[in-house]
């Protein structure tokens, strides 16, 4: 694995694949009484966040602590970084503390790819979301939970609704038809979705409002519908993507009404899917709109279960970024030696 | 006081053979083979191209206001470097030159450094803000003398108010130079919209939000009888309108600026804002069609829209960096590089395009003139064969926001003469 994570496209199939099955791994430490490993010990993860989401700090935290890091939570407000410190400042006086891994959302896209590429920290960056770019541990969290469902059960085929949760470990998601429903324009979960899912092998479909497809997607990886409807049938799971209700005021739908109409999930609809497809919601969900409350409290809709795999996924990235793995590129790894003892800290 | 004569010995004048050129003063005093050095400080041009002084018609200077990114001195060094005589500064400055008495500061400036013929651009309307027509009159007629105006870095988008401002200028020979973006189109655009914005996820600047609003601006111009210039055009669809305009025989120009010859989106996946430029980089069938299009005829003029920043400005994300790129002391090595290099226009064309033409759209007295005896001494020798990697530590901008940092470009500046006085020598400021 490359030493930072900014894209799901740094990600090759085999990469996915052991972030997924590592993930397996941490998700069977969630289930014991002692949720903790010893293995980042002595290590610091900052999360910095300039956007207030509460859902993907407290998870990287909870993450990180699992695994025995120190964490540092720098969010924008109420910080230096409101006073109108730049980015490259923030970085350094990271650095300067000794950042082992920065967790950087940011309301600008491309702004994680800054802080790994301009010799700001020598730390390694994982993506938490930036601007309407990329959030490759969304995906990452949404490939596994696709593949527990989808080709958890011991022939690698689906795993009945209801039924415990299946293990794919080793499966990538050959042939499996996800569709992804919504602002994919403003949608950073989207664009590595897209990626990720395509390098695990899966076909996506994208339906949207054509005013909220961007310009450019016939390069994607991926086929395009205006027609939720016709593309139901056809799809292993569905995910829902959040569409906020200011993007009527800028026309890119009339009302919310038929948006809800054309676009949203219901019970109807969810009856369309063959009978082994899920539903899923990155969150937060707005209810009413792009799903109805029938479809997001049924057994289909994985919305929940994608928060605890969350926690997992991340884990999964945390340790073989910081702990479990060597860059291949380092001097260390090219001369076979072991990880270099750190001086461990007083917590 | 005796006048300093130079003799110019070998030169290539536009290219063609080598020739001397005697200047006395400030005026060339003859142009043949074999001229006798006679007293005269003699200036080797052998292999060296000599043209006249490039013209910019779109600089900004940042004076007043922005002394910390340029000033008029640094910015006139940094244009004698590149071989310009004079050049045209935009009105954006803080406060706006939107005043008799801001163009005249700006003016009194220029002539002050002594590097560089700084004229001022005035301001379309108050305070660049496109509601009220500034005292464009007031700025004709002062010492600065303003044939250009223009709302830089922002559009004219008010139809009413463009129409007026083509009408008004008519009473002294003006010209609006637009900037051509419709605002609503562009809001909070932050590159080229096409497939790599749709990749990046940075919220893209249509070509449509220029060509509508060049389209309208052409339309204007013909049904007022007056001119408008095209700042910066950058698509290949602005230059199809451009050619249908000028194919119904209206007054129309437009420019080119040096980067969107040469430079495509596709280095935005770098997320480095020293690549954020206003209009922003396009296409490679822009590029394409930006090069034939100036070869050809129906983009007249380059300007290098040279656009100095604090680098603070550049060294932070791509959305909060500020737009623009310095080009005053690279433009001349790009146009050799994208557009005599590849045969597209050879030297008579770069003097055209570079320095008759400007000027003539500036209606910019005693600039652009022929390389002949009599003319204004404004010179600048060129070394085609040189081979350099642009190094910003090296520029005499006050800003270092160069696209062209560790890039292998053709061509040096070694000498300018303003009115018969060397600015550069040796490639080097006097």
């Amino acid at each position: 694995m490359k030493r930072h994570l900014i894209s799901a496209a740094d990600l090759t199939r085999d990469d996915a694949v052991l972030v997924l099955d590592t993930a397996e791994e941490m998700a069977r430490v969630a289930d014991r009484p002692i949720k903790k490993l010893p293995t980042l010990r002595g290590r610091t993860v900052v999360n910095l966040f300039y956007e207030d989401s509460t859902r993907t700090r407290i998870s990287f935290e909870a993450a990180a602590k699992r695994l025995s890091a120190d964490v540092i939570n720098f969010s924008a407000k109420g910080s230096s970084v409101s006073k109108g410190e730049s980015l490259k400042d923030t970085a350094l006086t990271l650095e300067a503390m000794g950042a082992d891994a920065v967790v950087i959302r940011h309301p600008s896209s491309g702004a994680p790819h800054r802080l790994a590429t301009s010799g700001w920290i020598k730390g390694s960056v994982v993506n938490a979301g930036d601007g309407t770019h990329e959030h490759p541990t969304q995906a990452l969290l949404d490939a596994f939970t696709v593949r527990r469902h989808l080709a958890g059960a011991a022939d690698g085929g689906p795993v009945p609704h209801g039924a415990p949760a299946g293990d794919g470990t080793g499966r990538d998601l050959a042939g499996r038809r996800i569709t992804i429903v919504g602002d994919v324009l403003h949608s950073r979960v989207a664009r590595s979705n897209v990626l990720l899912l395509n390098t695990l092998g899966a076909h996506v479909t994208l339906v949207a409002p054509p005013t909220l497809v961007p310009i450019g997607v016939e390069s994607w990886p991926c086929e395009v519908s205006y027609d939720l409807d016709a593309v139901l049938p056809g799809s292993d799971a569905v995910m829902m993507l959040r569409v906020q209700r200011e993007r009527m005021n800028a026309a890119f739908f009339p009302t919310e009404r038929e948006y809800a109409r054309r676009y949203g999930l219901d019970a109807a609809r969810m009856a369309a899917l063959p009978e082994h497809a899920i539903v899923m919601h990155p969150g937060p969900m707005n209810r009413g709109m792009e799903i109805t409350a029938e479809v997001a409290d049924s057994e289909r809709c994985t919305a929940v279960e994608q928060v605890a795999n969350g926690v997992s996924i991340r884990m999964a990235v945390l340790y073989l970024q910081l702990g479990g793995a060597l860059p291949a590129d380092s001097p260390a790894a090219a001369a076979g030696a072991p990880t270099p003892a750190r001086t461990e800290e007083s917590e | 006081m005796t006048m300093s004569k130079t003799l110019i010995r070998g030169a290539r004048i536009l290219g063609g053979q080598p020739q001397d050129v005697l200047i006395d003063g400030t005026a060339i005093a003859a142009v043949g083979t074999g001229l006798p050095a006679d007293g005269a400080t003699v200036v080797e041009a052998d292999g060296l191209i000599a043209l006249p002084g490039l013209v910019d018609l779109h600089t900004h200077l940042r004076e007043p206001g922005r002394e910390d990114a340029e000033t008029v001195l640094t910015g006139t060094r940094a244009a004698a470097r590149g071989g310009f005589t004079a050049v045209h500064a935009m009105a954006n400055t803080f406060p706006v030159a939107d005043t008799a008495g801001v163009v005249e500061q700006v003016w009194r400036l220029g002539r002050e450094s002594g590097y560089c013929d700084v004229q001022p651009v005035g301001a379309v309307t108050v305070g660049l803000e496109g509601r009220q027509l500034a005292e464009i009159g007031a700025m004709a007629e002062s010492a600065a003398a303003v044939r250009v105006f223009s709302d830089d870095g922002k559009c004219v988008d008010d139809a009413v108010i463009m129409r007026r401002a083509l009408e008004y200028v008519k009473a002294f020979d003006g010209v609006v130079a637009q900037h051509a973006q419709e605002p609503r189109l562009t809001e909070g655009a932050q590159m080229n919209e096409g497939t790599v914005s749709g990749e990046l996820g940075l919220t893209g600047w249509p070509a449509v939000a220029e060509e509508s609003i060049i389209a309208r601006d052409v339309l204007l111009a013909a049904h007022v009888g007056s001119r408008v210039h095209i700042c910066h055009l950058s698509t290949a669809g602005s230059v199809e309108i451009v050619r249908w305009a000028k194919s119904k025989g209206w007054n129309v120009t437009a420019e080119v600026t040096p980067h969107h010859l040469l430079l495509t989106d596709e280095l935005v996946r770098s997320y480095d804002p020293v690549y954020k430029v206003n209009p922003p980089l396009r296409t490679e069938a822009d590029v394409t069609a930006l090069r034939e299009a100036l070869a050809d005829g129906t983009i007249d003029i380059v300007a290098t829209d040279h656009a100095p920043h604090p680098h603070e400005d550049k060294d932070c994300e791509w959305a909060r960096a500020a737009m623009g790129m310095v080009g005053l002391e690279t433009a001349l090595s790009v146009v050799q590089h994208t557009m005599v290099d590849t045969g597209l226009l050879d030297w008579a064309g770069v003097a055209d395009r570079m320095s008759h033409r400007p000027a003539a759209i500036g209606r910019l007295a005693g600039h652009g003139r022929p390389v002949s005896a009599g003319e204004p001494a404004n010179l600048v020798l060129v070394d085609p064969d040189y081979r350099g990697t642009v190094d910003p530590a090296g520029f005499a901008s006050r800003s270092r926001n160069s696209p062209y940092a560790g890039r292998e470009l053709p061509g040096r500046v070694v000498a300018t003469f303003l009115r018969g006085k060397a600015t550069v020598l040796d490639g080097k400021l006097t």
